[in-house]
């Protein structure tokens, strides 16, 4: 084995095996600290999982992409809550109403759109100004939160469409509707990245920008498809995730940067780019769930939650230190 | 060679930034087939001239033809497009990424729905590698090739367009001896298609080696084309520096006294090993060798950057263990960095708080920096290196090459350390500059300093040392006074040969 | 690396007047754009700027401002800070339970040593452990979370007799007619300001952020002094926590939830750079008092609180891109 296959192939594999040991420590615990019944690793329970972790990982899916890319988008949060008070708002709107069922492919559609169109603003600021995308997305973060509010107020915006819950509580071949569009993402994301010249573009820009230029990619117009592509998702995940529940606070949505950073970068996505796999974040995206579930499965308070996935993260990053370390003769800076 | 047409030509080039004629009518050619060699000092313009070539600055007068038609590069990717390629010296590659994705960076071949079409790109790419025999294919992640091999990749690159003419700038940079014979065949090869290639480079021995004609830039203007079978290093080196070359020995020795700094079978993993050497008070060494050998190494050791495998440190005869170059600033040992900007100095800050940093923890009135002190101790050291500057406040990435560095021995010699290790002192300094430090730090021996020169450049190791220590693979090959040394057995050492092996 | 220097005098001579206007424009742009908006509001709303509604201003932003002054040198020290928002929860929450238990004279000095053991471990991680600052804290910003709702048990915290107790002081106190709040800002910005700008410390905070190798060969400690900085930030979120438990005297587990990165959007308003190395306390209180006033300042010409993230966002944007267009000597960006 090469050097450095090792160290590559267990960072490739941790996140999978630290699934199994979630799983183990679970089941075990659960037997003697469960308040239900129910065995933890139960076929609803999981089934229930991947649907749970159907909204946070559609939009992983996309912040691994802008990762791997060398950016970062702290205003998804924001996205995926403007997005959704379209989704609603839009079916009340009288020529939407008067369609009767057929409002909601537009509904979808405008949702879908007010996300790639925020999307677009980021990216095109990052293109144009050339000001680093923390900062930018830190403003967006504040601004598309503001939008939200100037919506509908403090007030929730409500709207339920039955045919809308209905499709959103189907079950095919077993899988709920959100599952359903959580695989599709990934696998449609696993092919952008690996198989188009867009995604393998991503990857160079991410790890040698200066190249990437020199050799004539167009670095701009890439960086902000990739943001119109996470401004989409973000907006996917709400359309999944309102269909169902037909009601949006202002706030919400909040923080949901920090849970997906916190899923992709437990994948094994690089903070500085060129590396990241969409396999990966599945698996970081499954981690996170499983830990919540779990602790609430094992009785813990869900506030427990927090916390370990906090030290976990934290763990992860020293872990990886670990394996990266140099020799004792390295310099000391 | 005259009748046939250049594959590359550039006319009375002239570049000029605000305040500085970086190049001033500069004409070369190279012809199909044909090596070239472009040399000049530091700031004689080449880089300025490759960048021109590259579409990265536009020329303001002058044109360039590549074959019979006048081109002009409006940006790198254009250069690319003309069949002008770049090897650069520091690699452009994205390590994460295949051998084939990197070779065809930015034009990879594509099916529908923006698929990349893995198969020709894989067939395309396996042809090339097959041409320069090298040992990976187009599947290899590229981090996990050796420094020789990325080369590879980028000269891999420059075969995937119909390349007119081929630049390679230091390309021998990080080779090993056997890595230079296979990047020297590929040469050879694209010589034989027809191909023109320049070859920049420093070093003497691999121009003459290779190519076919050596032009030379001095201060930016053109100054010849010189045949190289019948021309030789001293005409060359003349008319690079228009003088010829001074490889005289330093004549002015100071008092030596005791030993300041003593090293014994020092060690560090593959780096270096089995050391020893001793500096005296007033004594300039110099650790000549080629870049790799270790002397750099050995520097960080003294200064508490590496903890070393075995061996001791000795500073005035007791024994020091250094973890922290706070460690061996207060034992009093120094270093000058080799690099300047990445690890000398805070290029956004002034030059007094750079000149003072190493001893703000001292200079304290109540709990307060004592910024009288600061200014008093910058204007004494300004004075005495003749650091040009407007004033204090001047941020320090707005000076000079030369001044920066004069901060950088400033901020040192404020502090009156017993060792003062000084790593490529005059590496992208003007030749003016150079000579004062170079008088600088004998002047410091004769103060009664121990100085530990490191250099990669003949000359000067020979004007200002009065031993030479040779490396060679992190060995101490041998030392020489500066009485005993001559250029040949200087060269033998650092490339191994030991004067008994050679007596043999 | 010396080849890529030969045309570097170029970069040096760039003497045009109109650049230097743009470069003037750029960096003091941030405090004109201040004075901007304050004449605007000024005219639109005479009651802007009676004093009344400037100290009012100035008290509410305390808090925010308390918490920018330390971020500001954990991000001269080239590092971030988003833990700071879940730390001021934990600290208000700690101090109002303990105000119960042993009385304030005990609770306070504990709650801040308690804050200030937290940031040491954020210190530990980031400066001794090398490990990235923007993932530590944003795990601990989820790892303080959890620990504040484990230790409150989820619950809200009150005082239980809100009028006998001196512990009010610190939120709603005034002394010569100033609030408390701002009397303890303005200390807090004087005294770190000096720190910063005038001492040892302060120096190597600048050399570790603008080339952190550099200080290293200078013989600078460099964990040493980037985990001093999140002390002083811990410092400074344990100050905002009094603050805040004083003058609610009683509070949800949430309260700091999100103000990380407003505390943050103050600081870079402030104009210190993401990269490290730059940026002032007296800027970093500009940064605050902006955001404080146009808040204050929409809302006394009718818009509601949440259009001021709107404008904070285009005013954040517009700053930094003034400074990063006058470093490059150019409005947009090359990029293709």
């Amino acid at each position: 084995m090469a050097p450095g296959q090792l160290s590559t192939f267990l960072k490739r594999g941790a996140i999978w095996g630290f699934i199994v040991l979630e799983l183990i420590f679970f089941s075990i615990a659960g037997e003697f600290m469960s308040l239900s019944e129910k065995a933890f690793m139960n076929w609803d329970n999981m089934l229930l999982l991947l649907k749970q972790s159907a909204p946070l990982g559609i939009i992983a899916m996309g912040m691994t992409l802008i990762m791997v890319n060398g950016n970062i988008d702290l205003s998804v949060g924001a996205t995926f809550a403007l997005a959704a008070i379209v989704l609603l708002d839009s079916m009340t709107w009288p020529f939407m109403a008067a369609m009767g069922d057929w409002a909601i492919p537009f509904a979808w559609m405008f949702a879908l759109l007010t996300g790639v169109a925020l999307g677009a603003i980021n990216g095109f600021i990052v293109w144009k100004t050339g000001v680093d995308a923390f900062i930018v997305t830190l403003g967006a973060m504040l601004g598309f939160r503001g939008l939200v509010f100037m919506y509908n107020g403090e007030q929730p915006t409500s709207h339920l469409n039955w045919t809308l819950v209905d499709f959103a509580e189907a079950q095919f071949l077993g899988l709920h509707t959100a599952t359903w569009f959580l695989l599709l993402v990934t696998a449609a994301m696993w092919w952008l990245m690996n198989r188009t010249v867009h995604g393998r573009n991503a990857y160079a820009i991410g790890d040698n920008r200066e190249a990437a230029v020199n050799a004539g990619i167009r670095v701009g117009p890439h960086i902000m498809i990739n943001f119109m592509i996470i401004g989409f998702l973000a907006a996917l995940s709400a359309v999944v995730f309102y269909s169902e529940s037909g009601s949006v606070n202002p706030n919400d949505g909040t923080l949901y940067e920090l849970w997906v950073i916190t899923a992709v970068v437990l994948g094994g996505t690089k903070l500085t780019g060129g590396s990241g796999s969409i396999i990966s974040t599945f698996g970081g995206v499954l981690a996170i769930q499983i830990l919540r579930k779990g602790l609430g499965h094992i009785g813990a308070d869900t506030e427990t939650v927090n916390l370990v996935i906090g030290l976990i993260l934290i763990a992860v990053l020293f872990l990886d230190r670990q394996l990266n370390v140099r020799g004792k003769e390295a310099l000391r800076v | 060679m005259t009748d046939k047409t250049p594959a590359l030509r550039l006319e009375n080039i002239v570049k000029t930034f605000p305040g500085v004629r970086a190049l001033d009518g500069v004409s070369f050619e190279v012809l199909p087939g044909e090596v070239h060699a472009l040399m000049g000092e530091n700031g004689a313009g080449k880089s300025t001239l490759m960048k021109v070539l590259g579409g990265i600055h536009q020329p303001n007068e002058g044109r360039i033809l590549v074959g019979e038609e006048p081109v002009v590069m409006a940006n790198p990717l254009d250069a690319k497009a003309k069949g002008i390629v770049f090897i650069h010296q520091e690699l452009s590659l994205a390590e994460e990424l295949t051998v084939a994705e990197n070779i065809y960076l930015g034009e990879l071949p594509r099916k529908s729905f923006g698929r990349v079409d893995w198969k020709t790109l894989h067939a395309r790419t396996d042809e090339i590698l097959a041409q320069l025999k090298v040992g990976f294919d187009a599947r290899t992640v590229v981090g996990t090739l050796s420094i020789a091999n990325q080369q590879m990749v980028e000269i891999a690159r420059a075969l995937t367009v119909d390349a007119k003419a081929v630049i390679f700038d230091e390309p021998t940079a990080s080779l090993t001896d056997a890595e230079k014979v296979v990047l020297f065949e590929v040469i050879e090869d694209l010589k034989r298609q027809g191909v023109g290639i320049i070859y920049i480079s420093h070093r003497m021995e691999e121009i003459f080696r290779i190519t076919d004609r050596i032009s030379v830039l001095r201060d930016g203007q053109y100054r010849g084309t010189l045949v190289t079978a019948e021309t030789d290093e001293d005409e060359v080196t003349q008319l690079m520096i228009g003088r010829s070359l001074d490889l005289s020995r330093n004549e002015s020795h100071a008092e030596l006294g005791d030993v300041a700094v003593e090293v014994r079978g020092l060690s560090c993993g593959d780096l270096y090993r089995d050391v020893s050497f001793e500096i005296r008070r007033g004594e300039v060494v110099g650790f000549y060798g080629l870049v790799g050998a270790g002397r750099t190494e050995i520097a960080e050791t003294l200064f508490g950057l590496r903890e070393p495998s075995f061996g001791q440190i000795l500073l005035d005869g007791e024994e020091v263990r250094l973890h922290s170059p706070a460690d061996a600033i207060a034992r009093g040992i120094s270093l000058v960095p080799e690099d300047r900007k990445g690890q000398g100095l805070v290029l956004g800050m002034n030059c007094r708080d750079n000149m003072t940093l190493p001893q703000v923890d001292d200079l304290k009135a109540g709990p307060f920096v004592a910024e009288g002190a600061e200014v008093a101790i910058f204007d004494q050291y300004r004075d005495r290196l003749d650091i040009r500057t407007p004033g204090w406040r001047q941020l320090v990435g707005n000076l000079s090459g030369g001044n920066q560095q004069k901060i950088v021995i400033g901020k040192w010699l404020s502090m009156h350390p017993t060792l003062l290790i000084v790593d490529e002192p005059t590496r992208g300094i003007d030749v003016g500059s150079k000579s004062e430090i170079h008088k600088l730090v004998r002047d410091l021996a004769a103060q009664g300093y121990a100085v530990m020169v490191i250099s990669s450049e003949m000359p000067e190791v020979l004007h200002v040392s009065d031993r030479i220590v040779a490396m060679y693979h992190g060995e101490l090959i041998r030392s020489f006074t500066s009485d005993e040394v001559t250029e040949d057995n200087l060269i033998q050492a650092i490339s191994g040969i030991r004067p008994d092996e050679k007596a043999a | 690396m010396s080849e890529a220097m030969q045309s570097r005098p170029a970069a040096r001579t760039g003497g045009l007047t109109g650049a230097k206007v743009g470069t003037f424009l750029a960096r003091q742009g941030i405090l004109i754009a201040f004075v901007l908006f304050m004449v605007g509001f000024t005219v639109a709303n005479e009651r802007f700027l009676e004093p009344d509604n400037i100290l009012g201003v100035i008290r509410s932003s305390a808090i925010l401002g308390v918490m920018a002054l330390g971020v500001t040198f954990v991000v001269i020290s080239g590092n971030l800070d988003l833990s700071v928002g879940s730390l001021m929860s934990f600290s208000t929450i700690v101090v109002l339970d303990l105000h119960d238990k042993l009385g304030p004279a005990l609770a306070i000095p504990a709650m801040f040593a308690m804050t200030l053991a937290i940031g040491a471990v954020i210190g530990f991680l980031v400066g001794y452990l090398r490990l990235n600052s923007l993932i530590v804290t944003l795990g601990m910003l989820s790892a303080i979370h959890g620990l504040t709702l484990t230790y409150s048990g989820g619950q809200n915290m009150d005082i239980a007799d809100k009028e006998g107790t001196w512990f009010s002081v610190f939120g709603q106190g005034e002394a010569l007619g100033i609030p408390v709040p701002i009397l303890i800002f303005a200390a807090l910005a004087a005294l770190l300001g000096i720190v910063l700008a005038k001492t040892p410390f302060g120096r190597k905070v600048y050399a570790v952020g603008g080339n952190g190798t550099a200080a290293t060969f200078s013989g600078i400690r460099r964990a040493r002094v980037v985990f001093s900085c999140y002390l002083v930030s811990a410092f400074c979120v344990a100050t905002a926590g009094l603050i805040q438990a004083s003058r609610s005297m009683g509070s949800q587990n949430t309260v700091g939830q999100g103000m990380e990165l407003e505390v943050l959007a103050a600081v870079i308003l402030g104009g210190a750079s993401l990269m490290g190395g730059s940026g002032t306390i007296f800027k970093t209180v500009i940064g605050v008092l902006i955001l404080g006033f146009i808040q204050n300042g929409l809302l006394l010409i009718g818009l509601e609180f949440y259009v001021q993230y709107v404008v904070t966002w285009i005013i954040i944007i517009l700053a930094v891109w003034l400074d990063v267009a006058a470093k490059r000597g150019r409005l947009l960006s090359p990029i293709a």
